[in-house]
């Protein structure tokens, strides 16, 4: 059977990966990601049984609500979104798109929908790690599911097709 | 859209991309759907949206992860705090100090105390959560290893006895105190964190006004119960979801009754 720590390092590369999603930006996902395995392994003895992995999504998760919120207390302008303007076609402008659009999700509906299409996670993980009934994990899988649409349908319209 | 009469509803859609019904229905919706070319294409956009955010993030975990991230490495990195909070640190102990200072100088020169209301501590109590609830490396002046010690000094500062809660029972750790300028003298602050770093206050002061029952404050980012009881006021502030935050509450409360009771 895995230690503690080995399940912990199997994780890492999975929880680089959310961050990643969340945050985007690769120093800011991985001091997310360090500062989750500094707690996760300064929390062992408090951890009894259970899923390390859906313990892991939900310290970064909590972290990651900490760290918007001291963002929201400074004035930072975000230097994202500078060049939305400036748009192109192939693979590569279909990734800014979903990042884009990902962007104009509610916080907690993005982080639904990233621990399920992203990290795979059960909606009975989700809930365990938003802290929430399942049914609400839905609502907020639904919702987000629906603003990406619309976002995609009406930013992007049928224009990329033409080659 | 999915009229409430079709057999198939939004949820089992959802559920049906995301690989979460029972094989025999999971055959009955696909079935559905052939018939159902509106409903077809919904599921196949929310497909596409989860294959377009794989396809931007799913090479991550191919990347080597960098030393820091290793598990034999990471504890002598320590968090990230020290490196991007510090200032926030620094500067809320200031602002902190300098409040202190200036509300004990106030506090010194009245000699008729407006009458303070549950609403301006729970504003304070919110901000001094907002505020402390970030913080990684200096939540409290008072670590919750040294409790004796902490009651004595905060009931010594406020001129009545403090009871520090014991929230073992329900999963959370006593992160330490801190004393905060309050709207009559001094108030007493308690952070208390779950082993997911989930952070749970208790705000209590000095207050003159009638006794309450547990009272629910919706925020959007942090929400809170108070109540009033032998004129002291009592916020508790947590995440904004009621169920967990009342659970608190209410062990907070039943804690501080039993102790009063015990002692009248």
């Amino acid at each position: 059977m895995a230690t503690f720590r080995q399940q912990v390092e199997a994780t890492i590369p999975a929880l680089r990966r959310y961050a990643r999603a969340l945050t985007r930006n690769g120093d800011i996902a991985d001091d997310l990601v360090q500062d989750t395995l500094v707690r996760a392994l300064r929390s062992e003895h408090l951890f009894h049984g259970g899923d390390v992995r859906s313990w892991l999504y939900t310290i970064l998760t909590n972290l990651n609500r900490n760290r918007l919120r001291s963002l929201a207390r400074r004035p930072v302008l975000s230097p994202l979104g500078d060049n939305d303007a400036a748009d192109q076609s192939g693979p590569e402008a279909g990734q800014r798109d979903i990042e884009r659009a990902l962007a104009t999700l509610v916080e907690d509906q993005r982080n639904a929908l990233l621990l399920v299409a992203l990290e795979g996670l059960s909606y009975r993980e989700v809930a365990e790690v938003q802290g929430v009934p399942i049914g609400t994990v839905m609502s907020r899988l639904a919702r987000a599911r629906a603003q990406i649409k619309a976002y995609l349908d009406g930013e992007r319209p049928a224009l990329r097709r033409v080659k | 859209m999915i009229t409430r009469d079709s057999p198939v509803t939004e949820d089992e859609l959802h559920a049906y991309v995301d690989g979460e019904l029972p094989a025999d229905r999971r055959e009955a919706v696909a079935a559905w759907l052939s018939e159902h070319p509106d409903e077809a294409a919904l599921v196949a956009a929310w497909r596409a949206q989860a294959e377009s955010i794989r396809a931007r993030y799913g090479a991550v975990v191919d990347e080597p992860v960098p030393d820091r991230l290793r598990l034999d490495q990471v504890m002598r990195y320590g968090d990230t705090s020290r490196r991007s909070w510090i200032a926030i640190a620094a500067a809320a102990a200031m602002i902190a100090f300098m409040v202190g200072g200036a509300a004990g100088w106030l506090a010194h020169g009245a000699s008729a105390a407006p009458p303070t209301s549950l609403g301006t501590i729970t504003a304070d109590a919110l901000e001094a959560h907002e505020l402390y609830v970030v913080e990684v490396r200096h939540p409290v002046e008072v670590p919750g290893n040294e409790r004796a010690h902490m009651t004595k000094w905060l009931t010594k500062r406020l001129g009545h006895e403090q009871r520090v809660p014991d929230l073992d029972g329900i999963g959370l750790k006593l992160v330490g105190g801190r004393l905060l300028p309050g709207p009559s003298g001094a108030a007493a602050f308690y952070m208390y964190e779950s082993g997911s770093g989930e952070r749970f206050t208790l705000y209590c002061s000095k207050l003159t006004a009638a006794e309450t029952a547990l009272r629910f404050e919706a925020g959007e980012r942090f929400s809170a119960f108070t109540w009033v009881e032998d004129s002291i006021g009592y916020v508790v502030s947590g995440p904004p979801g009621r169920d967990r935050l009342e659970q608190v509450a209410k062990r907070i409360y039943e804690q501080l009754d039993r102790a009063t009771g015990k002692q009248t």
